[in-house]
């Protein structure tokens, strides 16, 4: 259980993260969502006590995380994809760690061996690649067994196998109960990964939904339509204040109309259909969304 | 509580009474001190620089050369060693945040006052067994060669003073000159061995503050560097009426007179003695550790 109030982050002049309040709960994988730069690291960082908050609170299990006991046998965190010496090898890495907050040195090894890193926990930090690189901070993460975990961009860098192993680890850690809160950029990551959503832009909380109502809210809606007869469709279409695009595999998608009116319209014209499908695109969703609080915007 | 109660799993590492305090964090750093190899590097260089510069200053006495202190002769590699004692000291804490290390280490230990101290704990108690093993062995090593050579030293004023105007003392006048070799139970001796140890360590701890307040190992080794080599210098080029009253405070000069027995040579002008020295090292160290820790608990990791 995660719950931030009101928390607010500054650095000089620009505000990183404004006031914002969500609940991260157990046993479900929760998305955090936002553009690149509208906060979300510095919000992972905060609840971790790295980065202390220009005003408002946040407590890990009702607690500040200052005040934890044995702060990583209540929260494993993934910030940066290499937070360790490359001088250093993963299993020295790891056993610091355990010292710390006294876990035992067998722990060491079940995590390498369940990342997958066993045979190169001798071999210096600085040699690994970046998948490993992130496989050992996700051991670090699950060293002390922890009920909270927060991955920050986990998959980056990460091959499609990688990517799904994070994905299943994610759920599998939610699934045993405990409080999974990772964040993306993607969009289409989070709607395969999470169950519950907080997306910010800009540092402000833009929503804080399931998956389903956040994909069910978004207007741009788009249907999938096959036809023998696309002109005659199109044309109807376009007269009904909707708007075709011909897809190159030969059918449409149609946006502004819902997939019941094009099929009314297409019976009220004696057309028949091969096709029709509600398309919910997640990233259209998200980029609506967070349309206006996009920081930095390529130049196009 | 509610929290608790509603994970349902009970997680497999039972959880040990208390908190993660200082011991916990001093075990952390000692296996976080030695498994990178600079650490090992550091400290064999400092050995190579303090006992090696032993070597050559006792080794290439001349029967006519007096040796005005022979223990400080044998010790004066330590002006090598302790740069690279110092980069070791930086390199405690900023390498560190060069390689984000900092943000694992304060997630496992929160409270950041107990991570300065846990790395001053192991770094200060290896610094100072690594630094009193070297100048008690270069202190030994190089009286033995001293003392081999016949070398010649002075005791008196007389032939302090001539040795300072430049006249040399005719190898035959023994009543003025003392053997050119130490040993531990003469008059300030023991002291100035024990006292060069101290101020490498004390260095070290100093360079280890800087590196805290400062972060970057670059700027860090920058700062300690100024500190040690080149105020003295700047300090030297200032007028006479200056330097005598600044001169006694650099921390140079202060470990000039502590590894000296019977003060430090005429170019430092006036000094501390060598504990009123030391107590003021000390004093800069803790300063300077102390602002680390106030800027370490106040800034973002």
């Amino acid at each position: 259980m995660i719950e931030a109030r009101g928390l607010s982050k500054r650095f000089g002049n620009v505000v990183a993260v404004d006031d914002l309040s969500f609940d991260v709960r157990p046993g479900t994988v929760t998305g955090f969502l936002g553009p690149n730069g509208s906060g979300k690291s510095t919000t992972m960082r905060m609840i971790m006590g790295l980065d202390l908050p220009a005003s408002g609170t946040v407590t890990v299990l009702g607690r500040r995380y200052h005040d934890l006991p044995w702060p990583l046998r209540e929260v494993g965190g993934l910030l940066e994809a290499k937070s360790i010496h490359p001088g250093r090898s993963a299993r020295a890495h790891l056993l610091t760690l355990a010292r710390s907050n006294a876990i035992p040195r067998a722990r060491v090894d079940e995590v390498l061996e369940f990342v997958g890193l066993t045979s190169v926990a001798g071999k210096r930090a600085g040699k690994f690649s970046l998948g490993m690189g992130q496989r050992l901070g996700i051991a670090a993460a699950l060293l002390g067994d922890p009920g909270v975990l927060l991955f920050d961009e986990p998959v980056n860098g990460l091959d499609p196998e990688g990517i799904r192993w994070v994905r299943t680890l994610c759920k599998k850690l939610a699934g045993e109960g405990r409080t999974v809160f990772v964040s993306s950029h993607l969009m289409a990551e989070m709607a395969l990964t999470a169950d519950h959503l907080v997306v910010i832009g800009k540092g402000k909380m833009i929503a804080e939904t399931s998956v389903a109502d956040f994909v069910a809210r978004s207007s741009r809606q788009s249907v999938k339509v096959r036809t023998p007869a696309p002109h005659q469709l199109s044309d109807a279409v376009t007269n009904a204040g909707g708007t075709v695009i011909s897809d190159p595999d030969g059918s449409m998608t149609v946006t502004g109309l819902s997939a019941p009116e094009v099929g009314d319209l297409a019976s009220s014209i004696s057309v028949a259909l091969h096709e029709l499908t509600p398309v919910a695109s997640l990233e259209d969703a998200f980029m609506e969304l967070t349309d206006e609080a996009v920081e930095f915007r390529g130049g196009s | 509580m509610t929290a608790l109660l509603e994970a349902p799993t009970p997680f497999a590492i039972e959880q040990p009474p208390g908190r993660v305090g200082l011991r916990r964090a001093i075990a952390a750093e000692w296996t976080k001190f030695w498994s990178v190899r600079s650490t090992m590097w550091m400290l064999v260089g400092t050995g190579v620089a303090v006992m090696g510069l032993c070597a050559l200053s006792t080794g290439t006495v001349s029967p006519s050369d007096i040796i005005e202190d022979p223990t400080r002769r044998s010790l004066i590699g330590i002006f090598l060693g302790q740069l690279i004692f110092g980069v070791l000291g930086v390199l405690v804490i900023s390498a560190e945040y060069g390689t984000g290390t900092i943000r694992a280490t304060l997630s496992a230990v929160p409270r950041r006052p107990v991570v300065l101290s846990a790395k001053i704990v192991v770094f200060g108690a290896v610094a100072l067994v690594v630094s009193e093993i070297l100048t008690f062995s270069a202190f030994a090593v190089g009286q033995a060669i001293l003392s081999a050579k016949n070398a010649v030293g002075s005791s008196s004023a007389i032939a302090q003073r001539a040795q300072h105007l430049g006249v040399k003392v005719p190898h035959g006048v023994q009543v003025s000159l003392s053997s050119g070799s130490a040993s531990l139970g003469q008059a300030g001796v023991l002291r100035a061995v024990v006292g060069a140890g101290l101020y490498l360590a004390a260095l070290g701890l100093l360079a280890l503050g800087l590196a805290t307040i400062i972060r970057h190992t670059a700027g860090a080794i920058s700062a300690f560097v100024g500190v040690v080599l080149v105020l003295p210098l700047i300090v030297q080029a200032l007028p006479t009426s200056i330097s005598d009253a600044v001169a006694r405070y650099l921390p140079a000069n202060i470990g000039l007179v502590m590894f000296s027995t019977h003060g430090a040579p005429d170019r430092v002008g006036p000094a501390f003695s060598p504990w009123t020295g030391f107590a003021l090292l000390v004093l800069y160290t803790v300063v300077t550790l102390g602002v680390g820790c106030w800027v370490l608990m106040r800034r973002d990791a």
